[in-house]
C-alpha cells in the first residue's frame, strides 16, 4: 500500500553538492512497478516474461547493435577514465555506484562481452562478461529505470558516449521480452486510446477549457479562446496533456491563450492529438515514439493549419524537433515560412521583438527568478535560428517580462544542467526516494540562489520538471508556489 | 493482484492501492482506504468524494486540479483559491489528484502528474 511520507530520505539542503560515500547496492530496494499484461500488448510487446527469455533478449540486443552503429561504439569504446561517475544526480544522490554512469553502462556491457566479443566468450569473468542471468536482469529492472536519459554524464564523457542510448536500449530488450515499466507503458497505451497520458476524453477536454476560459474571462474581462479541433485554425498548439489537469501547469496554457489573443493570430489545440509528450523515446521503443508522434502529424494534416507550436515539454520538444521530420517528415504541407515545430518560447519571443505583443514586466516585481534548463531541451535540441538558443531564448523572454532574474551557479546550468530527478519516465511514486536523491544536486544549487540572491521563483518549461519540482518543494521544506512557467510568468506580465 | 478483504469480500486493488473495479467501492471502502493513507474522513472529505466522484461518471476523468479547487472555493465559502489550495491539502496532504481518487475510487491519474 502507500509508502508512508516518513519512509522518505529528504537531504539536508546546504547548498552545496558533495560526492557521497559509495556504497554498492544503496537504491537496489527502489523498484519500479511491472508493466502489465494488456498495456505491454497494446505496445507490442510480449505480455509477460517468459520461458526461453535470455535467448531472445540476446537476439534482440544483436538487432539493435546492427541497427544502431552508436549503441555497438558506446560498446566498445569507454576506457573507464572515470569523468562520468560523479556527474549523475542520481548517484549523487543515492551513493549507488551502479548509478555511476559507467556502473550503470557496465551492466549491459557485461552481458555484450560475454555474446557479442571473442574475448568475453571465451574467458567469461576475467574479461568482465557474464551470461544474462535473472539475477542480472533484476539489476537491469532497477538501474536502468533509475537513468532520467538526461545525458550530463555523456556532456563530460571525452569520448561522447550517449548513456541515454544504452539505458534506452536496456528498457526495449526488457520491454522485448515482457519485461515492462508500469508507468511508461499505461501511459503509452492511454494514449492510443484517448490522445493524452491522463487519458481525458474530448468532453472532459472542452469541459476543461471551458472552465480556463471563464477563469481567464473573470481575472482580465476579456474573451480570450482555447479552441479545440478547430479546423483551418493558423497553429496548431500540442501541449503536454498535464497544462490541461495539473497546477502549475495549467496557468501556463492560459499564458498561451493570452498570447494568441493579443497576437491575433488564431489557434486549436486537438482532442486527437492532446499531449506533447512521448513516452515512446523514454522506453527506447522507436516504433512506439514513430506512432505517439505520427497523431500530431495526421491532426496538423486534417485540421489544415499552416504551422505547429509546441507547449512547455522538455522531453516533447526534443521528440519533435529532434526526430519528428524523419520519423514522420517531411512536413510539406506546413508553411515553409516558419520553423516547423516551433517552441513556444520562441514564438512568443519573437511576437514580443517584433513589437506584436507587449509586457509589463513589473508585474512580476513580487518574484526573484532563477530558471532551470530541462534536460531534453538543454542536451537534446536546440530552439531559434542562433546556436544555444536554447538556453538564450527561455532567459530573454523572461527578462522580457519579469525584471529580477539570477542564474543558477555554473557548473548547474545550461549544458551543465543537473535533471529535475523525475524525467525520462520514472516521474512514478514507487520510485520517490530515487526521485528525491535525483533532485538533491539542483534543489542544492537552487537554495544556494536562494540564500546569496533571494530567489523566490523557480521558471520551467517542462511538464515533468513542474510536477516534480512540486513534489519535491514542500518534502524540503519549501513551499510549492515558488514554482511555475515561464508562460506563468508571461500570463501576468502580457499587457492585454 | 493485490487485494484486501473487506467484509467478507475480496477487494482487488493495483499495485498502489487503488481499486481495480468501480463498483467495489462504497462508503465503508472509502473508510478503511482514508484510514490506510492516515486519514479521517469527514463531512468536509466527503463534499469532496461525492463531487470527484461525480464528476468521474460524467466525463470518465477525475477533474482538472483548478476545477477541483475552484469547487472547494464554492463549497466552503472560501475566500480565494490560494485558501481553497491550502484546504485540499489539509484534507488530503499527499496531493488531491492522487489521495483524493485513491479514496473515493477511482483509478490513478497518470501522466507528468
Amino acid at each position: 500500500m502507500a509508502k508512508a511520507k516518513a519512509s522518505y530520505k529528504v537531504p539536508v539542503l546546504t547548498g552545496e553538492i558533495k560526492v557521497p560515500k559509495v556504497v554498492p547496492g544503496a537504491s537496489a530496494y527502489e523498484k519500479m512497478y511491472q508493466g502489465e499484461k494488456d498495456d505491454m500488448a497494446a505496445l507490442g510487446f510480449p505480455a509477460s516474461l517468459e520461458e526461453g527469455w535470455e535467448i531472445k533478449a540476446v537476439g534482440i540486443f544483436k538487432q539493435l547493435l546492427t541497427h544502431n552503429k552508436a549503441l555497438r561504439d558506446y560498446m566498445d569504446i569507454c576506457v573507464r577514465c572515470g569523468a562520468c561517475t560523479d556527474k549523475c544526480q542520481f548517484f549523487l544522490g543515492t551513493g549507488d555506484s551502479n548509478n555511476m554512469p559507467v556502473g550503470r553502462a557496465e551492466l549491459m556491457r557485461r552481458v555484450y562481452r560475454y555474446y557479442f566479443t571473442p574475448a568475453g566468450s571465451l574467458f567469461k569473468g576475467l574479461a568482465d562478461a557474464e551470461p544474462f542471468s535473472m539475477e542480472m536482469l533484476k539489476k537491469w529492472f532497477t538501474y536502468y529505470y533509475q537513468c532520467s536519459e538526461c545525458r550530463r554524464c555523456s556532456y563530460y564523457c571525452p569520448y561522447g558516449i550517449d548513456t541515454a542510448v544504452i539505458t534506452m536500449a536496456a528498457r526495449e530488450i526488457m520491454n522485448g521480452i515482457g519485461l515492462g515499466q508500469k508507468y511508461s507503458t499505461v501511459i503509452i497505451h492511454k494514449v492510443f486510446n484517448t490522445g493524452n497520458n491522463i487519458g481525458i476524453p474530448s468532453a472532459a477536454l472542452r469541459n476543461t477549457l471551458d472552465e480556463l476560459e471563464e477563469e481567464i474571462k473573470d481575472a482580465t474581462g476579456k474573451d480570450i479562446k482555447i479552441p479545440m479541433d478547430a479546423e483551418g485554425a493558423e497553429v496548431l498548439l500540442i501541449v503536454p496533456s498535464a497544462d490541461f489537469f495539473a497546477m502549475p501547469h495549467m496557468e501556463s496554457l492560459i499564458g498561451y491563450a493570452k498570447v494568441f489573443y493579443k497576437a491575433g493570430i488564431s489557434f486549436t489545440v486537438s482532442s486527437y492529438a492532446s499531449e506533447a509528450a512521448n513516452f515512446g523515446m523514454f522506453i527506447g521503443s522507436y516504433r512506439n515514439t514513430q506512432e505517439v508522434n505520427k497523431r500530431i502529424w495526421d491532426e496538423a494534416k486534417r485540421l489544415k493549419v499552416k504551422r505547429v507550436i509546441a507547449g512547455e515539454c522538455g522531453h516533447a520538444w526534443r521528440a519533435m524537433y529532434s526526430y519528428s521530420n524523419t520519423m514522420n517528415g517531411p512536413f510539406d504541407f506546413l508553411d515553409s515560412k516558419y520553423r516547423q515545430p516551433t517552441h513556444i518560447c520562441d514564438f512568443t519571443l519573437g511576437l514580443v521583438k517584433d513589437g506584436a505583443i507587449k509586457m509589463d514586466p513589473s508585474a512580476n516585481d513580487d518574484k526573484i527568478i532563477t530558471y532551470h534548463d530541462s534536460c531534453n531541451v538543454a542536451r537534446g535540441s536546440r530552439m531559434g535560428m542562433m546556436p544555444e538558443g536554447q538556453f538564450i531564448i527561455p532567459r530573454e523572454l523572461i527578462k522580457a517580462c519579469a525584471n529580477n532574474f539570477h542564474e543558477l551557479r555554473n557548473g548547474t546550468n545550461k549544458a551543465e544542467t543537473y535533471c529535475c530527478g523525475g524525467g525520462g519516465g520514472i516521474l512514478t511514486d514507487e520510485v520517490m526516494n530515487v526521485r528525491i536523491a535525483g533532485s538533491m544536486p539542483k534543489m542544492q544549487a537552487i537554495r544556494e540562489a536562494m540564500d546569496n540572491k533571494g530567489v523566490n521563483f523557480l521558471a520551467l518549461i517542462c511538464a515533468i520538471c513542474k510536477t516534480q519540482f512540486t513534489k519535491m518543494y514542500p518534502l524540503y521544506g519549501l513551499d510549492a508556489e515558488m514554482v511555475g512557467g515561464i508562460h506563468q510568468l508571461v500570463s501576468s506580465a502580457i499587457i492585454l | 493482484m493485490p487485494s484486501f478483504e473487506f467484509n467478507g469480500k475480496t477487494i482487488e486493488t493495483d499495485d498502489e492501492g487503488y481499486l481495480q473495479v468501480l463498483d467495489d467501492w462504497n462508503k465503508e471502502i472509502a473508510g478503511y482506504l482514508a484510514k490506510d493513507e492516515g486519514i479521517t474522513l469527514t463531512e468536509k472529505h466527503w463534499k469532496l468524494i461525492e463531487w470527484v466522484r461525480d464528476y468521474f461518471f460524467k466525463f470518465q476523468v477525475a477533474p482538472a486540479i483548478k476545477s477541483l479547487i475552484k469547487e472547494v472555493e464554492k463549497l466552503e465559502n472560501l475566500s480565494d483559491k490560494k485558501e481553497a489550495n491550502k484546504f485540499v491539502y489539509e484534507l488530503f496532504p499527499e496531493g488531491p489528484a492522487k489521495q483524493l481518487a485513491k479514496v473515493a475510487g477511482l483509478p490513478k491519474p497518470t501522466g507528468c502528474v
